[in-house]
């Protein structure tokens, strides 16, 4: 049981830096982004390449988010110099990173069993003491998660945060404030895209491969995260949306575990039983995004009819 | 100073069904002069604003602010020394962002929005005392979000944010039309004041005559693509709603209404 809730924690921490992301793109600008799909496995491929070539583990960490950036500029310049619409500049993207990843990693399967990472090095064997060795994984994803949260919070609250805030919030008052609203959405890309390959290289050294599919459906694990942290959390003041985004990736990927558990189901004395395989993953990842949709729009029409 | 010369703008360009609004439109208008634009729908007069701010091209032509030619800058970089309110409240504001920092981005206008902290809180008396005048209460509703606020609210603290920093020129593009009369005529004076205050260049288009005659130094009436009435000083203060009137019914006779 503490094996399978540890699983839980630890992948849906995972999946939190990318969703914070995603909270960036989808929450505050308002842009549907499919490029994370690409520069998750991308922020994977270099870390395995840097990892097997011998760079040290916590040096992959920025390098993955300034890839990642540099890939959410792309999707940015795209959309913002050439006037390609929203999910179109995304799926470019998306597509032509698959050919370059594959470059990076030179095939589809790179595996770093037995080589150090964030999680499996000198220095925390070293230093943790043995009572904490099973939460290694654990707490070393708390403490990144941790730092990421409280500096999207804070770069929130800067000036430059503001900005980023009204483009989504009003983009005609942008203009009005002497700002190219182009500018700051290809920023707000760049970061978010960051996150998505921070999270990518994170979840490599984790699983200690890459492969080039991991990143198949990684927008909709995203947005499910993001909608269930908002709408879960958004009549708690004092609960922070990235914090809420958070709390949603664990629930998420609470939920889909759950679903994989699953063999049959009881509905009055009716059983149905179904084997649920690995492979069933992606089917119910976009499954339980739809429900959490459909609830979220719900929900929102209820609290509308009820003011 | 701003002058248009020669403005010539297409719509639908290339197309049968090309309409041209302007045709070698021209006009100057002084430093420190408050314009009262008025006419019909599809005269041209929020067209003029677009072309002036450079939310949309003009064809052909110059525009020149201060004798200098930005008939090709882009729209944001001309809003440095211009102030924009619209009839609609709601694009004055951030509706997601409270009070205090829709009046901190407005502050920062002109500046550099760099990683220093959103919010100065030595200025936190400053945005207070500049709502006071607004006689709204909004001053002590500085956490509140900007989109609880009604339209009147935030139309008010459009134009106080849109007057911030300094500015130049004022452009109100039929800001009281979507407020209630009250509402509307405690805009006016507030515009008034602010305008007369920061002695700013304004151009305020509006439907309502009345405001139009009692506010501003100079009348436009403009009526396809060109200026009916142009009145000025002496000549517009003596100018009555009446004599609008006569000339918008000459106007709907001649369009066969």
């Amino acid at each position: 049981m503490i094996t399978i809730l540890l699983g839980i924690l630890e992948e849906g921490l995972v999946y939190a830096i990318m969703a914070l992301g995603v909270y960036i793109t989808y929450k505050i600008l308002d842009f549907p982004d499919l490029s994370v799909d690409s520069t998750f496995p991308m922020g994977a491929a270099i870390t395995a390449v840097a990892i097997i070539s011998g760079m040290p583990p916590v040096l992959t960490l920025p390098l993955a988010f300034l890839a990642g950036a540099l890939a959410g500029c792309a999707t940015g310049l795209i959309h913002v110099k050439l006037q390609v619409r929203d999910l179109l500049s995304g799926i470019i993207v998306m597509t032509g990173l698959y050919s370059i990843n594959l470059r990076i990693a030179g095939k589809a399967n790179l595996h770093i069993f037995n080589q150090e990472t964030i999680f499996d090095n000198d220095f925390l064997n070293r230093f943790l003491p043995d009572i904490l060795r099973p939460y290694q994984v654990l707490l070393v994803l708390i403490a990144i998660i941790l730092f990421c949260k409280v500096l999207l919070d804070l770069y929130l609250k800067t000036r430059s945060g503001f900005l980023l805030r009204a483009v989504g919030d009003n983009e005609t008052l942008v203009t009005s404030l002497a700002k190219d609203k182009g500018r700051v959405k290809i920023l707000g890309l760049a970061i978010a895209n960051g996150f998505a390959a921070l999270a990518g290289c994170v979840y490599c050294q984790q699983k200690g491969f890459f492969e080039i599919s991991m990143g198949t459906g990684t927008i909709v694990i995203g947005l499910a995260n993001v909608i269930i942290g908002t709408q879960l959390f958004k009549r708690l003041p004092m609960v922070k949306a990235t914090s809420a985004v958070i709390f949603g990736s664990i629930l998420y990927k609470a939920c889909v575990s759950f679903a994989l558990s699953l063999d049959r189901i009881r509905i009055g004395s009716v059983i149905i039983t179904f084997p649920v395989i690995a492979s069933d993953l992606k089917l119910i990842t976009s499954i339980l995004f739809l429900v959490i949709l459909v609830a979220g729009n719900h929900q929102g029409r209820r609290a509308k009819g009820s003011a | 100073m701003l002058e248009l010369k020669q403005i010539e703008k297409y719509y639908n360009s290339g197309t049968i069904n090309e309409m041209c609004l302007f045709e070698g439109f021209s006009l100057t208008i002084q430093h420190h002069q408050f314009v009262s634009v008025i006419g019909s729908n599809g005269s041209g007069k929020t067209s003029m604003l677009n072309l002036i701010c450079g939310s949309i091209p003009v064809d052909q032509g110059r525009i020149l602010m201060n004798g200098r030619d930005i008939t090709h800058i882009p729209e944001y970089k001309r809003q440095r020394s211009i102030g924009r309110v619209y009839q609609n409240p709601a694009v004055g504001t951030c509706p997601n962002m409270t009070i205090l920092e829709n009046m901190s981005l407005a502050d920062q206008k002109g500046k550099a929005f760099n990683l220093l902290p959103g919010i100065n809180r030595q200025r936190k008396d400053s945005y207070r005392e500049q709502l006071k005048t607004l006689g709204l209460g909004l001053e002590d509703k500085l956490n509140v979000k900007a989109g609880v606020l009604s339209g009147g609210q935030r139309q008010a603290m459009a134009l106080l944010m849109a007057t911030m920093t300094p500015i130049e020129f004022l452009i109100l593009d039929e800001h009281t039309a979507a407020l209630d009369p009250k509402t509307a005529e405690t805009i006016m004076h507030l515009t008034e004041q602010i305008v007369k205050e920061k002695k700013l260049t304004t151009i305020m288009v509006t439907h309502n005559l009345r405001y139009a005659v009692e506010y501003g130094d100079r009348i436009l009436m403009m009526h396809q693509g060109k200026a009916v009435i142009d009145m000025e000083g002496e000549e517009k203060k003596g100018i009555l709603i009446d004599d609008i009137l006569k000339k918008f019914n000459e106007i709907s006779i001649e369009c066969g209404n």
